[in-house]
């Protein structure tokens, strides 16, 4: 009896888990890219492990990338980033908290391009502000690419140019977002 | 007993769900498995010398640091000597990184127009996460060649008669964002001493700290007390000073009553009393140059 009542429990309490994982898509290699190149020299890094759950059903989307993940060309050009302007130590992750606006347009279950038009709360540098992205979610064979072109600036988030590299990094930020999404499995 | 299991079953179901659908759910907390990964610790000091001794700190894989370093004469002499700045002593060397763990260099200084090469490699270093050592062991390797003319030509010069070695392992740990210290003990080895008496082997502790005070500033300090070996008349050289970064250079400004800008002359040839006055002003100028972009990076 006991037993029974044991695994009654655990099928449902996976049976519920398994309920809430239904229509979520996710990442943990995510690609985000930016570029704020100034002057002549490009200044721009890869982030490839970022994390991004989305939930088809209410069109919830999440993302949380360490910031020490972005790669650049040149070794000084990360320890600079790291160090002197987003301060890894002090504020390691980015976050994103947000919802497709016109989740109801978007068929998941039908291969397909749609548009898709996103909003929500970018934490970087430890500062918080609301942003609005336009994107595109592709679905394809029960996965998901979700791809968007973006730009934030740097003053917004607090993120300090000393006077003699003005010229050479940009305020403006082109982030760009490459995602392919796994169904997650409850 | 049946209908209670039942409704113990649901509310625990409920429970589950009710905490999912909580005002703004955490998806991302359905895909956390708890994992940390390990992290190696970077920028413990600002360059890979904390003023005259070498760093826990290396160059990336494929990064070439051009090196000047000038040490000035006394600032006591004083203003017939505009304190110091009148007399220059210099080196210029090129470091080269082989790998994240490996990094070689090579310089000459006028002193004694001697050349100095050396090898470095961390085989530990300091990462947080699973199996991260709290602490980045590095060692170094080096050696010294005097192209000075033979003080005296009379007698058997031998080649190996020019030669210097040293050996060096450095424990350093990075504390916190601003605060890095590093033990470094080292011996010292010369082929040819000036008289009898003298020691042709010298041991000491190189002892170096960083503070850092902004983003782009830190105060750091170089000590090297001398424990055995000493060569008679010389000091336990000692360095304090600054580290400016601007761009891809950085500035170590800094007083030391040592002239030598490799291990054999710092350790075996300063003759200066810090702490009576005889204080050198001298800096350090790094500029690095990325000759083999990293392999991993991808647009």
């Amino acid at each position: 009896m006991k037993q029974k009542v044991f695994s009654l429990l655990l099928a449902t309490v996976f049976l519920s888990t398994g309920l809430l994982a239904q229509g979520k898509f996710f990442t943990k290699t995510g690609k985000v890219y930016f570029n704020c190149t100034g002057g002549i020299e490009p200044i721009e890094g890869t982030n490839k492990s970022t994390t991004c759950v989305l939930d088809s059903k209410s069109g919830a989307i999440q993302f949380s990338m360490l910031m020490k993940g972005f790669e650049f060309e040149k070794q000084l050009m990360m320890e600079h980033f790291n160090e002197n302007y987003v301060e890894t130590e002090k504020f390691p992750k980015a976050t994103f908290v947000g919802q497709i606006a016109n989740n109801s347009e978007i068929n998941y279950a039908k291969d397909g391009t749609y548009p898709a038009k996103v909003k929500g709360k970018l934490t970087i540098h430890g500062e918080t502000r609301d942003v609005e992205a336009p994107g595109k979610i592709t679905v394809k064979g029960g996965k998901i690419i979700a791809t968007s072109d973006f730009k934030v600036q740097l003053s917004d988030y607090k993120v300090g140019i000393p006077s003699i590299v003005k010229d050479k990094i940009s305020n403006d930020v082109k982030i760009n977002v490459d995602l392919l999404l796994d169904p997650l499995k409850g | 007993m049946r209908k209670t299991v039942l409704l113990v079953v649901l509310l625990v179901n409920v429970f589950v769900l009710a905490q999912a659908q909580k005002g703004e759910p955490d998806l991302l907390s359905l895909v956390d498995d708890g994992k940390k990964e390990k992290e190696f610790i970077t920028n413990a000091f600002k360059a890979t010398r904390v003023i005259n001794g070498q760093s826990i700190e290396f160059l990336g894989n494929g990064v070439l640091d051009l090196r000047i370093l000038h040490r000035f004469g006394f600032v006591n002499t004083g203003i017939k000597n505009l304190f110091g700045l009148d007399q220059a002593n210099m080196r210029i060397g090129i470091d080269y990184g082989i790998s994240k763990r490996v990094m070689v260099g090579f310089g000459r200084s006028n002193v004694n127009k001697e050349l100095d090469v050396f090898v470095k490699y961390r085989p530990i270093w300091q990462a947080d996460g699973p199996g991260g050592s709290p602490v980045s062991v590095v060692l170094v390797s080096g050696m010294t060649y005097n192209t000075l003319p033979w003080t005296n030509p009379n007698r058997e010069n031998y080649i190996t008669s020019r030669m210097g070695f040293y050996n060096q392992v450095i424990i350093g740990r990075k504390f916190s964002k601003s605060f890095s210290l590093q033990l470094a003990p080292i011996f010292v080895h010369r082929n040819l001493v000036d008289s009898i008496t003298d020691n042709n082997d010298t041991y000491a502790l190189g002892i170096g700290a960083r503070m850092k005070l902004s983003n782009r500033v830190a105060f750091v300090m170089d000590y090297h007390p001398i424990l055995a070996g000493r060569q008679t008349g010389t000091e336990d050289p000692m360095s304090i000073g600054f580290d400016i970064e601007t761009g891809g250079h950085v500035f170590q400004l800094h007083f030391s009553n040592a002239t030598g800008m490799n291990e054999k002359a710092f350790i075996t040839e300063t003759r200066g009393k810090f702490w009576k006055g005889d204080i050198r002003f001298g800096f350090n100028l790094s500029r690095v140059f990325t000759i083999v972009k990293p392999k991993t990076y991808r647009k």
